[in-house]
């Protein structure tokens, strides 16, 4: 997917663009308003990321123009500040979300990703492998013709997999992924996901190879 | 606040008394003016009765063969004849001899030419009014001096008196009772501008701090001046402190979020098992500081705000659904289902604001503790009580830590793993507290904490 990301922070700013990266998202990069007006009008994105507080601006300025603009790209704010009043008010404006700095990177991926079903309606970011249909936003898969409701985790391990195929992931990269950093988790919670994701993809021409002492590969066909 | 403040006298007692003791006053003067004035007319005619009557006697008076004859006009004393009775003496001497009438009136025997000698005194016991005159005779041989007084006694003239005194009384009571109401009406609407300013200042909010517009007397314009001029520095002071929260949040949190962004990035190149742990350890250390400073920044918050609570109508089930759908992609990220239940609508006073984020703290704790599969309800009930509960499935709080766990920074001895401050329910019990509610931690008999906040 293809997001702009407004940031003046250049040490944050390439902080995000290298993680969003490694997902496989493209990122183009604003740090001054004026940049994300030319950036927003020459390019379509799937989604805005936007700073508040600007060298040129309030944040919220541009959000006021882009909506007045009648630009119905999604934006999410990245903000620092706590007080409620502050979100309700960047609410108001017309965000479809926000987080707050220091963010934990699985959840700005979870609201871009609540953010883009609402918006969307799903249908633009399907995936196709084989005889099976992704549709990471949605949360579903269709295996010969029967629609599954995948779990989040179960969603975001398949959506890595997927993305990177023929790429060998190791189980500690997978619960990184997947968990954060608070959760108490073993490295053999992988295998309880994969299990699933297999029972899910029995029958397709889609499978998760094991590699012992490596890791776990997704092959089709 | 008001118990501070020293009470000297009061402005509306001290108005009515001098307002009242003057009219006492003036009315009491009026009284002596009026009845001595009166009194005084009243003796003037008594007066002139008396010297008429003296001049008439002393006119019938003749001298013939060088005695004095005198011949007694019965009109002198009928013209005295008063509505009351009062008695009439009279006493004509000759050359200081008593020839007629009552001797003890006490006339003076030194009198000079037509002058009339007027005295009080008193007679048998009765105050009497004595004229008296003196004529000289003069016949052949030797002048002769003939002295006559007429005496009345006071009974009418004392009636008058005390007739025009009752007037008089009635009047200047009248007079006090009008200027007493008169000092009322004028106090009271001279104090009623100062409890209008009072009411307007008592009515705002906590965060109006807009300047007084409405007119005002004259005298009250440096008051309300005065009083303007604070309100606009408290607001610049309370608009200052807020920026500088907002500002600081900002300084602190961007590189904050640089430093996790970059650690998380790091962290999925990098395969050696120790390098791994560190930058786990970083982002940890980090999460923990950011949520520190967020929470002690809410606490301050809530505190201040508790503490001028503004209220508004909120409704409940509207605030919640729109928290709960917020907060539905970081349950979803833990594979948590949350929910929100409500069975009628549920409408409260209160400052939405601080409701908000008492619930976020409780739902934000849920979701830190509920395993993953499983869910948490957050419910609104409107009977017995409004109340809102928020239910997981996880291990529960630990019975023994119940009624301390809502202390700041006092955090579960069942916690460990879990990133928090110990702040979460101390600003929830803050919060509902400052809406004379309670917050109530229990065990769900089929596992799971529950707290409850009820209003």
């Amino acid at each position: 997917m293809k997001f702009l990301l407004v940031e003046d922070n250049l040490e944050l700013a390439h902080a995000i663009c290298s993680r969003m990266g490694l997902d496989g998202h493209t990122i183009d990069h604003a740090a001054r308003i004026s940049d994300a007006v030319d950036f927003a009008a020459s390019e379509d994105y799937d989604l805005i990321l936007l700073d508040i507080m600007l060298p040129d601006g309030d944040g919220r300025s541009f959000l006021k123009q882009h909506r007045a603009a009648k630009n119905d790209t999604p934006v999410i704010v990245l903000t620092a500040r706590s007080q409620v009043s502050d979100r309700i008010s960047i609410l108001d404006l017309g965000a479809d979300d926000y987080v707050t700095k220091p963010f934990d990177h699985a959840e700005l991926q979870a609201r871009c990703r609540a953010v883009l079903r609402r918006k969307l309606g799903s249908t633009q970011t399907m995936i196709h492998l084989g005889d099976v249909e992704f549709d990471p936003v949605g949360g579903h898969l269709t295996v010969k013709g029967d629609v599954i409701n995948l779990r989040n985790r179960e969603l975001r391990l398949l959506e890595l997999l997927m993305n990177a195929k023929g790429q060998v992931f190791s189980k500690q990269k997978l619960v990184d992924r997947l968990f954060s950093y608070d959760d108490d988790v073993s490295d053999n919670a992988i295998e309880v996901y994969i299990g699933r994701l297999r029972k899910h993809l029995e029958g397709s021409s889609v499978q998760i190879v094991t590699l012992r002492g490596l890791g776990y590969r997704l092959d089709h066909g | 606040m008001a118990k501070d403040v020293v009470v000297f006298g009061s402005l509306r007692n001290r108005l009515a008394l001098i307002l009242t003791g003057g009219a006492a006053l003036l009315a009491i003067v009026l009284f002596f003016v009026v009845r001595g004035y009166a009194a005084q007319i009243a003796q003037d005619g008594q007066d002139s009765i008396l010297s008429a009557s003296v001049s008439s006697i002393l006119d019938a008076a003749v001298l013939r063969e060088g005695a004095v004859e005198l011949d007694f006009p019965y009109a002198a004393l009928s013209m005295l004849s008063t509505s009351a009775d009062d008695r009439v003496f009279y006493a004509i001497f000759e050359d200081g001899k008593l020839i007629s009438g009552y001797d003890g009136l006490g006339v003076s025997q030194s009198l000079v030419g037509d002058e009339r000698v007027f005295e009080t005194r008193q007679y048998d016991m009765t105050p009497i009014r004595v004229v008296s005159a003196g004529r000289v005779l003069v016949g052949q041989d030797v002048p002769r001096q003939v002295i006559v007084a007429v005496a009345q006694t006071q009974d009418a003239l004392a009636e008058t008196l005390n007739g025009i005194s009752r007037n008089v009384a009635v009047f200047g009571a009248g007079f006090f009772a009008l200027a007493t109401a008169l000092s009322f009406w004028a106090t009271s609407s001279t104090i009623g501008q100062l409890s209008r300013l009072t009411n307007s200042v008592t009515r705002r909010g906590p965060q109006d701090l807009s300047a007084f517009l409405k007119p005002v007397p004259s005298e009250m314009v440096p008051l309300v001046g005065s009083l303007n001029n604070l309100m606009m520095r408290l607001e610049q002071s309370l608009k200052q402190s807020e920026d500088f929260i907002a500002e600081a949040a900002h300084r602190v949190r961007t590189p904050l979020a640089t430093v996790r962004s970059y650690a998380e990035a790091t962290l999925q190149r990098v395969d050696k098992q120790e390098n791994r742990d560190a930058l786990r350890s970083m982002m940890r250390a980090i999460d923990e500081s950011s949520r520190a400073a967020g929470q002690l920044l809410d606490h301050a918050m809530v505190t201040f705000r508790a503490e001028n609570l503004e209220r508004e109508e909120v409704d409940l089930v509207d605030l919640l659904s729109d928290l709960v759908q917020r907060m539905t992609p970081v349950a979803e990220m833990r594979d948590v289902g949350l929910n929100f239940e409500s069975n009628a609508p549920a409408n409260l006073m209160g400052d939405p604001v601080l409701l908000q984020n008492a619930f976020r703290n409780l739902i934000d704790n849920a979701l830190k503790y509920a395993p993953s599969e499983t869910k948490i309800t957050v419910r609104v009930q409107t009977s017995p009580r409004l109340s809102v509960d928020v239910r997981d499935e996880g291990r529960g709080f630990a019975e023994n830590e119940i009624d301390t766990l809502v202390g700041r920074f006092t955090r579960g001895s069942n916690t460990t793993g879990h990133i928090g401050s110990g702040l979460g329910l101390t600003i929830a019990q803050d919060v509902v507290l400052a809406h004379n509610g309670s917050l109530i931690l229990s065990n769900r008999p089929e596992g799971g904490a529950c707290v409850t906040l009820q209003f």
